[in-house]
């Protein structure tokens, strides 16, 4: 069982390394919304540090949901989630892994890379580290709602806009607990509750998103 | 490795509200090598399928040995039993020939890599391990997923036309393994438009006379 989360870890390095386009995609793009800010309302670092949380968050959010939607989709035309879902070995277990190996090359870089950006929207230093706590406990729980949303339309030609629809209702609670903790610390309020809940979020997210995402992947599989 | 019996009961498959076939009934003895026929949409793929398990029967039961292939222990026992190769081949673009093997085989057990260059080999994939499948022809992709039958040890094979793409040497090469298989006391279920009225002891099944 060991050796076969292993495998599939090395697979999905391998491929993400001889196709580094697609891990640069979202964070591109990432960067890009949040460099636009500052040129298109100014640089008013009163104004830029209120936007500064929710507008970090909203394109950590969109980042993801523009990498997920190819998340099983090269495995689905090439018969490989076939493969996957004759195997033995739990499905549920094997999509696990893929998608936190998606986490940690796109979520995982967001994460360190936000306290960058946060200095850039004029975010005081002390304010950081809840904003790289909200995000490190946030994003996973966008991969794995996102992975649910992308195993549902793996098997639609254009998948995108539905899977916008899908999973943008159930982004809306991390966003605005993650948008909350960051706002928190920048009032000198606690944040522990917000981290709490979005703590919460994620170990819900990483016990039942599994067994939703293969559930998805067997019925694409069977069209 | 010695199959046990596969038994088909009164099978039916119905796609998008139309029924392809009903009340397909076969048996199959270790040894039987049967060739699956009939007019494109006559449902060889979704029989095919079904014997896999990926798509669900809309009638009837397929037993291996006293079980049922759908529910239980009888599913397990299958899933380790049972080889799928369908249309799509599970070939990698980025990956090469030897990682596409050494992942495809591990989802069922893992195999040293010695294995799988000799298996290359038998497939006449020599000097094309290391290569991207991306730079390898349809034909050559197709045996890259073929050498899959080389290295696993499952006695029930599902092959859905795996001849395409492939020459004729190749062809030649791949029907006598089929043949050797069956004779080591495997099953094999395969369709194909290639005529195979060459091979003795094969069963056919014409969908087109089914329904």
């Amino acid at each position: 069982m060991l050796q076969i989360i292993w495998l599939l870890f090395c697979r999905e390095w391998r491929l993400a390394w001889r196709r580094p386009g697609q891990l640069l995609n979202p964070l591109v793009f990432f960067a890009i919304v949040i460099s636009l800010f500052p040129l298109a309302v100014g640089p008013e670092p009163s104004m830029l540090r209120t936007m500064a949380p929710g507008v970090i968050w909203v394109a950590a959010l969109l980042a993801t949901l523009l990498s997920l939607d190819g998340l099983f989709r090269s495995d689905y035309e090439d018969g490989s989630l076939e493969q996957w879902v004759l195997s033995p070995h739990p499905l549920s277990l094997m999509v696990l892994v893929k998608v936190l190996h998606h986490w940690m090359v796109c979520g995982l870089a967001l994460v360190v890379l936000s306290p960058l950006f946060g200095l850039m929207l004029s975010l005081p230093v002390k304010v950081l580290p809840a904003l790289v706590l909200s995000l490190l406990l946030g994003t996973p729980v966008l991969s794995l709602l996102g992975a649910v949303g992308a195993a549902l339309t793996v098997g639609l030609k254009s998948g995108g806009v539905l899977l916008a629809l899908l999973i943008l209702p159930l982004y809306i609670p991390v966003l605005i607990l993650g948008t909350g903790a960051v706002e928190a610390a920048l009032q000198g309020l606690p944040v522990a509750g917000y981290a709490l809940w979005l703590g919460c979020l994620a170990v819900l997210a990483l016990s039942l998103s599994p067994v939703a995402i293969a559930a998805g992947l067997r019925i694409g599989v069977s069209e | 490795m010695k199959s046990q019996p596969v038994d088909i009961r009164q099978l039916a498959c119905e796609r998008d509200q139309r029924e392809l076939f009903e009340d397909l009934s076969l048996h199959l003895e270790p040894g039987d090598v049967l060739q699956v026929a009939g007019p494109n949409g006559s449902g060889k793929t979704s029989l095919l399928r079904i014997l896999a398990g990926l798509l669900p029967a809309a009638a009837g039961d397929v037993r291996y040995g006293e079980d049922s292939i759908f529910v239980g222990a009888g599913r397990d026992l299958w899933r380790q039993n049972r080889l799928y190769i369908g249309h799509a081949p599970a070939v990698k673009g980025a990956l090469s020939a030897e990682e596409n093997l050494s992942w495809l085989c591990a989802l069922s057990k893992p195999v040293s890599r010695e294995l799988i260059w000799q298996a290359l080999q038998r497939v006449g994939l020599h000097g094309f391990e290391d290569v991207p499948c991306d730079h390898l022809s349809a034909g050559q992709q197709r045996r890259v997923a073929l050498a899959r039958l080389y290295l696993e040890v499952h006695p029930v094979w599902i092959l859905d036309e795996p001849f395409t793409a492939i020459d004729r040497g190749g062809v030649s090469t791949l029907e006598a393994h089929v043949m050797a298989h069956a004779a080591s006391g495997g099953i094999v279920v395969l369709t194909t438009h290639h005529s195979l009225d060459h091979l003795s002891g094969l069963r056919c099944l014409d969908l087109g006379q089914v329904t």
